[in-house]
């Protein structure tokens, strides 16, 4: 290597290792996130509602934002989570809640990749079919077998160990609201290495274009079925906590509804960032509370409209309304008596 | 010279029309070697039925005497056969820096690798900066590919398939579209691959033709028509009357 490319070389690694790095508005965030146990003890139970969610969306984020699969039949692994985990619990199979909820995920890893294969091919269209398909599946199913699921009665008798033999799952949902993010941070934790290794930008390459990724040697199916099958890992984790954080399983954990609402949370929270189902979760999950105090029957409409404004309008034309706003304050930021402002302002 | 990449009597069929007839090709190691033809002659469909894009209808590609018909196309960049493409097929959100960087972790088997960082391994990071500086792509090397300039996207579409590291590379008109003043710097570094690399390239500006290849075959209607040298083939009057017509006396 030349002396000229020496620098060229540190700024080359620094580049690619910037992506990595965390940033203190992230940290920032898991901290408040955390300091929120001791915070909001009275709201535990709408915020582990919101860690499920959180980690159901970014289970998506994970297929869509990176590899560019749409789903419109995640909930079939959701609701394999939340059976598994219950069905765990009832019979008394493994004790240890944390272990049950490995278990429960595995499942869903397995379902997710028994049927990453019919996925592979074929446009959106036909993904949004068959992932749909596949959750009506798997919720007829449940209702068929009643005398395992419970039918449309639910799982009854479902009966959770207490945490690490501790820790009781108490009415106010403390142990609950703990346990639940922290399996959402550490998923997280998981969820960010894997996106920033080779492998995970080599499915954005898939994402981005599958023929030109092929042709540099990527071995574009297997790594579709890998990323499939880990999201529906993380999508039965997150039923399986719902499972046993409310000790109960029902059909309506398959439903259609629940598949289009992580659907909705992660586009308003946006996707490709990781983020996004969290903050989708929580924009939801708040707005659906606030709404429904004002109009307890018509709050979908907000939704709705939410919607359509985002995907019609475009979330960077929303972040360009800001953009007079913060040419202000970066104007006023790089502003020095005596020297006119014009000539610092770039566009 | 031992022939690396063979065709015997490839043939494609798109429902009723006939995009590769016959087609028997011998490319030598080491060969600069161009496939010419008029527009719509099947160019395109050898190269993408060469890599795997497209299946044969009937037919047979070896490349260093092995048959690799069946194989898929990431299976044939593996064992060294690499591509440009004719209209840029490129990563729009990720910069030059990430594109490379991803074709040679694939290369060296760090592709299924999830743990790591993308950049935690320099001997990819080595591998980045030489191309970057071959290709002149430093001044935009962390800009997203979609919004660069059309010549740059042009070098990168070039750089990432000599990321490949190939033995063959099959190059589909490198220069299309680039303006004049730009042009020169596409065709300098297809000029300076390394000898042992096998060129395949499909082009139609004559200049760069004669300029670059030792051997020339002439596709027309999908089949091949005339090969031999460059200057046989400038000679061919059959050559002139089917493709270089006028533009060729002049």
């Amino acid at each position: 290597m030349s002396d000229i490319s020496r620098p060229l070389a540190a700024q080359v690694t620094e580049l690619l290792l910037r992506r990595a790095r965390w940033s203190p508005i992230e940290i920032a965030f898991w901290l408040v996130a955390a300091s929120t146990i001791w915070l909001f003890p009275a709201r535990h139970l709408i915020l582990t509602e919101i860690c499920i969610w959180a980690l159901f969306a970014l289970s998506l984020d994970l297929i869509l934002g990176y590899a560019g699969i749409i789903s419109l039949g995640h909930a079939a692994f959701f609701g394999l989570g939340a059976y598994a985990a219950g069905l765990i619990g009832k019979y008394d199979i493994i004790g240890e809640p944390a272990l049950a909820l490995v278990a429960s995920g595995l499942a869903a890893a397995g379902l997710g990749f028994a049927t990453s294969f019919l996925v592979l091919r074929g446009s959106d269209l036909t993904r949004l079919m068959v992932t749909f398909g596949i959750s009506l599946l798997l919720r007829e199913l449940a209702n068929k077998y009643s005398e395992i699921s419970g039918g449309a009665d639910g799982l009854q008798g479902v009966e959770i160990k207490p945490l690490l033999g501790q820790f009781r799952f108490d009415l106010y949902g403390h142990t609950g609201y703990a346990y639940s993010l922290v399996v959402l941070f550490v998923l997280f934790l998981l969820a960010r290495r894997v996106v920033q290794s080779p492998f995970g930008l080599s499915l954005q390459a898939i994402r981005g274009n599958p023929l030109r990724s092929s042709a540099v040697g990527i071995a574009t199916n297997w790594r579709l079925v890998a990323i499939y099958t880990l999201s529906a890992g993380y999508a039965g984790v997150a039923g399986a906590l719902l499972a046993q954080t409310q000790a109960f399983a029902s059909l309506e954990m398959f439903s259609v509804e629940r598949s289009a609402d992580v659907l909705l949370i992660l586009i308003i929270g946006g996707t490709g960032y990781l983020y996004g189902g969290i903050v989708g979760a929580l924009i939801f999950r708040f707005l659906q509370d606030y709404l429904s105090t004002l109009t307890a029957r018509y709050w979908q409409f907000w939704i709705g409209l939410i919607l359509i404004a985002i995907v019609l309008v475009g979330r960077d034309r929303i972040a360009g309304w800001t953009m007079p706003l913060r040419k202000l304050a970066d104007a006023l930021g790089r502003w020095r008596p005596g020297r006119p402002s014009a000539t610092g302002g770039k566009p | 010279m031992p022939v690396v990449l063979e065709t015997r009597s490839l043939d494609k069929h798109f429902g009723g029309i006939v995009a590769a007839n016959q087609v028997s090709l011998q490319i030598q190691k080491g060969a600069r070697h161009a496939l010419i033809g008029p527009n719509g002659a099947g160019k395109t469909t050898v190269v993408n039925l060469l890599t795997g894009v497209l299946k044969p209808t009937a037919g047979q590609i070896l490349l260093d005497g092995r048959d690799i018909t069946r194989l898929q196309p990431h299976e044939r960049v593996r064992l060294g056969i690499a591509r440009t493409f004719q209209i840029n097929q490129l990563f729009g959100d990720l910069t030059p820096i990430e594109t490379l960087g991803l074709a040679i972790s694939e290369r060296l088997g760090l592709g299924t690798d999830w743990w790591r960082i993308v950049g935690s391994k320099s001997a990819v990071t080595e591998e980045i900066v030489e191309l970057i500086e071959r290709f002149r792509l430093g001044d935009v090397m962390s800009t997203r590919t979609a919004i660069l300039p059309y010549g740059k996207q042009r070098l990168l579409e070039i750089a990432l398939a000599i990321a490949c590291k190939p033995r063959v590379l099959l190059l589909d008109e490198p220069a299309a579209g680039v303006p004049e003043d730009e042009r020169h710097e596409i065709l300098a570094t297809v000029a300076a691959l390394p000898q042992d690399v096998t060129v395949l390239l499909i082009e139609h500006d004559m200049d760069i033709i004669f300029s670059f290849a030792d051997r020339i075959s002439v596709l027309v209607n999908g089949a091949l028509f005339v090969e031999g040298e460059p200057d046989a083939v400038a000679r061919d009057p059959r050559v002139k009357a089917v493709y270089l017509g006028e533009a060729f006396d002049a």
